[in-house]
């Protein structure tokens, strides 16, 4: 097999990849970059809203009331040292950004435009803050560009369409590299590496109606677990409640603002029922359970009685056009329908992935060792939305995803840095390190009749949809790990038809659908053992958050599965703690 | 084969509105452009996703003829 050495490879290159590659890059260390698309057709492209950051351009802020929004938001399972770094962190991360080249919008006054996200406040829990930079509906976008411009200019090493299959360990339990596959070419290239940062990105593709790209599969998230690192709060996934129907984009929230509500199957305003005040505009996850339990309890609409509706009609076209332009266009497209005439057929859409890779604030990876205290993984790291350092907690505030993989990258790679210091030379890769990604590739080589790839992975999603999505309860949660288990048996036993090399996507799909299936087994089983609800994890029957017995983190293990918990860091840097209250807003 | 697959990756995109637009167009209608509207295809998906969004999404009308023709040939692809 082809080698490649190099002091860091990093495994992914979205937002958080490429923040920590320039980092290193700079620092004159020899940096490889991974990554399965093209760098800047990452899911960070996505983001249209924007980055937080207390700059204080439009009101008065600061990164104290930053923090206690995000403790807040996080429904008090955040770590809160991790939080007090991040928030302090974040005006420089945006000015670095601009010193890159992204192009912020502008205030009259040329400072950096910023606009207001739900969550924000003054003075810890008052009026409303303004807190986003943004560089208008594209930042994401602006930030994936300029950070790949940057690490052109510092020599950079990307292998853009390569597909990382497996980590490479010692006996010692040191991380070496990865195995990775040229998708062109189907030949595997061992990359050794001193340290090895994971950047992959988080796994909105378990369930069947989400808003994330197709390559947003968790593999990062997979190839940890396999090798023996945990997974943390995987039961935390927040979901918005108006995806479309069976495809998952978004509509926001705006739609009901500007006074467009939901009707079920026999034509009810059924919100009146769950929320008799707040109605439609009730917060995210009661608008998102009432419309699983209309379609649950038969009250869908469509053939399969399988969505609600968001009725805009009533509107008029003129409010419609002009107020939610993008809305339009976009249900247009996509259902041939024009919403200023025909209501939209909307379900709950899985967004953003808050658990993942447990780390510390250094991005270091961390598990806890017998029942002490945890401690960092040699030579691994992961940032971005494939880690969980924890900030977000329960629940990720709007514009903090673009800040964790901003202000962790960094710290990540400054890390790095100090880390290869001390590390001069690579460590030898025993031969047996190989054998599981061997084993992987060769597996999908078998010849003969099994089940397909594609069918298998439509009922992996939808079973996480029926059994793990905004609706839980144990009996629900049980049928669905059950349920997982099963699929995750029959995927051993499916082939593919192309055994081909070049551009063998069928391949890549293949291992892409393993890497949901662990995944989808530490969700399911994380959110069954919760008996509590908090932030994004709604349990129908234990409604009420217990911090007693919950104010903790939750640690799934592959083999042998099971669960272990570890006490959330309630003591910030420098700051006073803030201790747990209601979360009302 | 293995052309079609090559493109077939590159139509996996940073946004979930990409990846569906130019999934169902690779999957269906793309199997009937010349040679040389395939080339114009492969071209097109050089362009930044944000650039592709405002197009497919019909928001912006690209310029040049070709890419509008192949635009509107995706867009009407777009199945309900
Ligand atoms: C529609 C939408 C809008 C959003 N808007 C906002 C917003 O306004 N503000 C905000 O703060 N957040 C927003 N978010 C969330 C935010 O965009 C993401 O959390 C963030 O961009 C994740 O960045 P990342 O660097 O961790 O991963 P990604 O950008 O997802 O990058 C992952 C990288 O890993 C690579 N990769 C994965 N697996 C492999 C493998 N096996 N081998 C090789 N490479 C691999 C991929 O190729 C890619 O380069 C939004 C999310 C969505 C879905």
């Amino acid at each position: 097999m082809e080698k490649r050495s190099f002091d860091t490879l990093i495994i992914g290159a979205g937002g958080g990849g490429l923040r920590a590659a320039l980092q290193l890059a700079q620092a004159e260390a020899r940096v490889a970059v991974v990554s399965k698309v093209f760098p800047t057709r990452s899911h960070t492209v996505a983001a249209q809203g924007g980055v937080n950051a207390a700059l204080a351009n439009v009101l008065p802020d600061n990164w104290h009331w930053h923090m206690f929004d995000t403790v807040k938001g996080s429904d008090y399972l955040g770590d809160q040292d991790a939080i007090e770094y991040m928030c302090r962190a974040a005006p420089r991360a945006v000015y670095e950004l601009e010193h890159f080249g992204v192009p912020f919008s502008r205030l009259d006054t040329g400072k950096i435009y910023q606009r207001a996200f739900g969550g924000q406040s003054r003075d810890f829990g008052g009026d409303q803050a303004v807190r986003t930079c943004a560089a208008a509906d594209r930042t994401g976008h602006a930030i994936l560009h300029s950070l790949y411009q940057q690490n052109i200019r510092a020599r950079t090493h990307f292998f853009d369409e390569y597909f990382a299959i497996e980590l490479l360990q010692n006996q010692a339990g040191y991380f070496l590299g990865a195995v990775a596959m040229n998708i062109a070419s189907g030949e595997p290239l061992l990359i050794e590496a001193k340290t090895t940062i994971l950047a992959t990105g988080g796994v909105g593709q378990l369930f069947r109606t989400n808003t994330n790209a197709l390559v947003n599969t968790g593999d990062g998230m997979a190839m940890a677990l396999r090798a023996g690192i945990p997974l943390q709060d995987m039961e935390f996934f927040q979901f918005h409640p108006t995806g479309v129907a069976g495809k998952g984009m978004l509509i926001t929230e705006g739609a009901r603002g500007e006074g467009g509500y939901l009707l079920n199957g026999d034509g009810e305003r059924f919100m009146e029922r769950y929320a008799p005040n707040a109605k439609d505009l009730a917060s995210r996850d009661v608008v998102s359970r009432a419309i699983a339990t209309e379609v649950r309890e038969g009250r869908g609409v469509g053939a399969n009685r399988d969505h609600v509706l968001l009725k805009l009609d009533h509107l008029g076209a003129d409010i419609v056009s002009k107020r939610l332009p993008g809305i339009r266009d976009m249900v247009r497209t996509f259902l041939h329908i024009d919403p200023a005439d025909t209501p939209i057929p909307v379900y709950p859409t899985a967004h953003y992935t808050m658990g993942g890779i447990p780390t510390d604030r250094h991005g270091q990876v961390v598990v806890p060792v017998q029942q002490g205290a945890e401690e960092p993984v040699p030579g691994l790291y992961a940032v971005g939305e494939c880690a969980c350092v924890s900030v977000h907690g329960a629940n990720r505030l709007g514009g903090n995803s673009l800040l964790d993989i901003l202000v962790f990258g960094r710290a990540a790679a400054n890390h790095v840095i100090e880390h290869l210091k001390q590390q001069r030379y690579h460590q030898p890769i025993p031969a047996d390190a190989l054998e599981p990604a061997l084993q992987r590739l060769a597996r999908w080589n078998r010849q003969g009749k099994g089940e397909s790839i594609a069918g298998l992975r439509a009922q992996l999603t939808k079973t996480m949809e029926d059994h793990c999505g905004v609706f839980r309860n144990e009996e629900v949660l049980q049928e669905g790990q059950n349920a997982v288990l099963a699929l995750r048996e029959r995927l051993r036993e499916a082939t593919i038809d192309d055994h081909s090399q070049v551009f063998n996507t069928a391949r890549i799909e293949a291992m892409e659908l393993e890497n949901l299936m662990d995944v989808a087994l530490a969700t399911v089983s994380s959110a069954l053992a919760r008996r509590e609800s908090r932030g994004a994890h709604s349990r129908i029957d234990y409604p009420e958050r217990d911090d007693q017995q919950w104010l903790r983190h939750s640690l799934f293990n592959l083999d042998p599965m099971k669960m272990d918990y570890k006490p959330v860091r309630m003591q910030p840097l420098t700051v006073d703690s803030f201790p747990p209250k209601k979360r009302t807003y | 084969m293995n052309e079609l697959a090559r493109v077939r990756w590159k139509c996996r995109r940073g946004m979930l509105e990409l990846d569906l637009l130019l999934g169902q167009f690779v999957g269906h209608g793309y199997h009937q452009l010349d040679p040389a509207q395939r080339a114009e295809f492969d071209r097109l998906l050089d362009y930044p996703d944000t650039v592709l969004l405002e197009w497919l999404l019909g928001r912006i009308r690209p310029t040049e003829r070709e890419i509008v023709r192949l635009v509107d040939k995706i867009r009407a692809a777009a199945a309900p």
